[in-house]
């Protein structure tokens, strides 16, 4: 490869030093982004794993304990608990935002629709504040007062008033919700990106052959938009299972010590900076890496699938 | 398909379509419309039976109790400072190794670029622990500096300047600056620089928004008070027993007013931003 490139530039009719110059001036100006990686990213990594079969509280001495913090972390019946929180939260979170996302897209490029931008602008402004505000703004809206507004409405469809901050359910719908009102906007935009990328004439051919609007958008928009699909599942996937600043601002003050909404990577910060048990929480991150690396593969899985069902069907 | 099914048949699916935009974007308007109530009424005022929903005239003395909790501006001040250096920065480094990417030829090139791509699989709290115990090294805990070190990885960046680079820097051009003896970091001075603006846009409002709004972070190397971000203090409103809600919101309502306003002035910018970010 080497050679070939300095006979296409001697072809070119440059010389050997340019060309050298030219080689030297490429690495000098990617290497700050490869210093800093080196630095602040690969190095931590694999400190992580070395970390993961120490046993330290930051301070002390580390000593080797082998698979040990492993072996705690696995048989901690609190770890599962966050896990299987933050599947939960993760699936009532994300997946009603690829559907709503998707429908609201095709919504927002219809032909007929008069004051687009607005819809579009007012669907996307959640995702302008901050996690943390949307985590204090729901934390009032679903406070555990029975007057709270989440409860009032609940109230007027004949329910109880729910403990939105203490109960087992609340707090993973609550959770849920806002990440569902935040993120939902997001999508939506990225939809209606690819959607616009599909050519008009696709459409027009399917209406000129008297395909409905419901059946273009099943077999020409969904397919078409299967690699926005897959992107915004995958994004969702690995979101959803670092799920931190919701809970943890949602709750407060009580954030880390009850389980009903302690996600993985509260666990994990739980571990380090409140218990001072470096080990575990390296090896509970390294446990949350493989878990997001499945989820992802498997979720990316299922969904290349849409496209093709459909089509079948 | 005769005429009057047709026209009959759009008309129903117009107020579908219309009816459920409307209720979406009610539904996002919601809880903003929520926050400036709470933040202009009393507490006891999220007791009551219906819940009100019409604004008070607290506004002022709300914020006035946010004061007293929070340094606001000062964290308002610092979050600022910590998006706007971290931007430049980002915009630096991508925009440099993004031409170097897209108009120089050198051995292990597509190796290292796809290195890049690999990087952003790398989950942030993987890495958590020991670059705490970096910072803390270096001496830079409870430090903006500390902060903002993490933020310049931006391997999302070097990829969205490499595309645009290629897309809109002629190659002739370059091939030009150089006959005329221009060195390289002069070309990418004054001939790629102008040319990507409208990317450093792009990529400008990605970074200075996803910092911006990052909690966990910010929220394991800052300890002292006069040190927070924004994101940080407000999240210390809520960490007493005995929340004041309309404090709470007022402090919430007041650092979100200024977003909005930048995102009404600028939303075009802003969605198509994202769109491009995430779809290459």
């Amino acid at each position: 490869m080497d050679s070939t490139y300095q006979k296409g530039k001697k072809g070119k009719k440059k010389n050997l030093s340019e060309s050298k110059k030219d080689r030297v001036s490429a690495y000098l100006y990617i290497a700050p982004f490869f210093i800093i990686f080196g630095v602040i990213g690969l190095y931590p990594a694999l400190f992580s794993f070395y970390l993961a079969f120490q046993k330290w509280n930051g301070l002390g001495e580390m000593s080797f304990v082998g698979l040990n913090n492993f072996k705690i972390v696995l048989e901690d019946p609190l770890f599962w608990k966050s896990l299987y929180n933050t599947i939960v939260i993760g699936l009532i979170g994300t997946a009603p935002q690829i559907v709503i996302g998707i429908i609201l897209a095709i919504l927002l490029n219809v032909a007929f629709l008069r004051f687009r931008s607005f819809f579009r602008v007012t669907i996307f402004m959640p995702y302008i504040t901050s996690m943390v505000a949307v985590a204090l703004i729901f934390s009032v809206i679903f406070s555990d007062h029975q007057s709270s507004l989440a409860n009032y409405v609940l109230g007027l469809f004949g329910a109880d008033p729910v403990s939105w901050g203490t109960s087992e359910w609340g707090t993973k719908i609550a959770i849920s919700i806002m990440v569902f009102w935040r993120w939902v906007g997001y999508n939506t935009i990225i939809y209606l990106a690819g959607i616009q990328s599909i050519p008009n004439d696709v459409y027009e051919a399917a209406t000129i052959d008297g395909a409905s609007k419901f059946q273009q958008v099943i077999h020409i928009t969904l397919p078409l938009l299967k690699p926005f699909i897959l992107l915004t599942v995958f994004f969702s996937t690995v979101g959803a299972l670092q799920l931190f600043s919701e809970p943890t601002v949602f709750l407060g003050a009580s954030a880390f010590t009850r389980d009903e909404a302690m996600t993985v990577v509260m666990y994990l910060y739980r571990d380090a900076f409140k218990l001072q048990s470096f080990g575990t929480a390296s090896a509970t991150a390294i446990i949350l890496l493989v878990v997001i690396i499945i989820f992802a593969a498997i979720n990316t899985y299922l969904t290349s699938g849409i496209g093709k069902k459909r089509r079948r069907g | 398909m005769n005429t009057a099914a047709k026209k009959r048949k759009p008309s129903m699916g117009k107020v579908f379509v219309y009816l459920f935009l409307t209720l979406a974007s009610a539904l996002s308007l919601f809880p903003f419309y929520w926050m400036f109530v709470m933040a202009t009424q009393t507490s006891s005022a999220y007791n009551s039976i219906p819940p009100t929903i019409t604004p008070g005239n607290l506004l002022v003395e709300n914020f006035q109790k946010v004061l007293l909790q929070i340094d606001f501006f000062g964290a308002l001040w610092t979050s600022f400072l910590l998006c706007t250096i971290v931007t430049l920065v980002v915009l630096f480094i991508s925009s440099l190794a993004g031409f170097a990417f897209a108009k120089f030829h050198f051995p292990a090139k597509n190796f290292l670029f796809i290195t890049i791509l690999l990087t952003m699989i790398i989950p942030p709290q993987l890495g958590l622990i020991p670059q705490y115990f970096l910072i803390a090294k270096a001496g830079l805990l409870d430090t903006l500096s500390g902060v903002m070190i993490l933020f310049f990885l931006n391997p999302l960046g070097i990829f969205l300047m490499r595309q645009y680079v290629s897309d809109s820097v002629p190659d002739e051009l370059i091939e030009a600056a150089k006959l005329d003896g221009c060195s390289n970091f002069k070309i990418y001075r004054s001939i790629v620089l102008p040319i990507i603006l409208p990317a450093f846009a792009t990529l400008g409002i990605i970074v200075f928004t996803a910092v911006w709004g990052e909690f966990l972070w910010q929220f394991t190397i800052l300890r002292d008070p006069e040190n927070y971000t924004i994101q940080v203090a407000l999240a210390s409103l809520s960490n007493t027993f005995n929340v004041d809600f309309g404090m709470i919101l007022s402090g919430v309502f007041w650092a979100t007013v200024p977003l909005i306003i930048i995102f009404l002035l600028f939303n075009r910018l802003f969605i198509s931003s994202i769109a491009e970010g995430s779809v290459k």
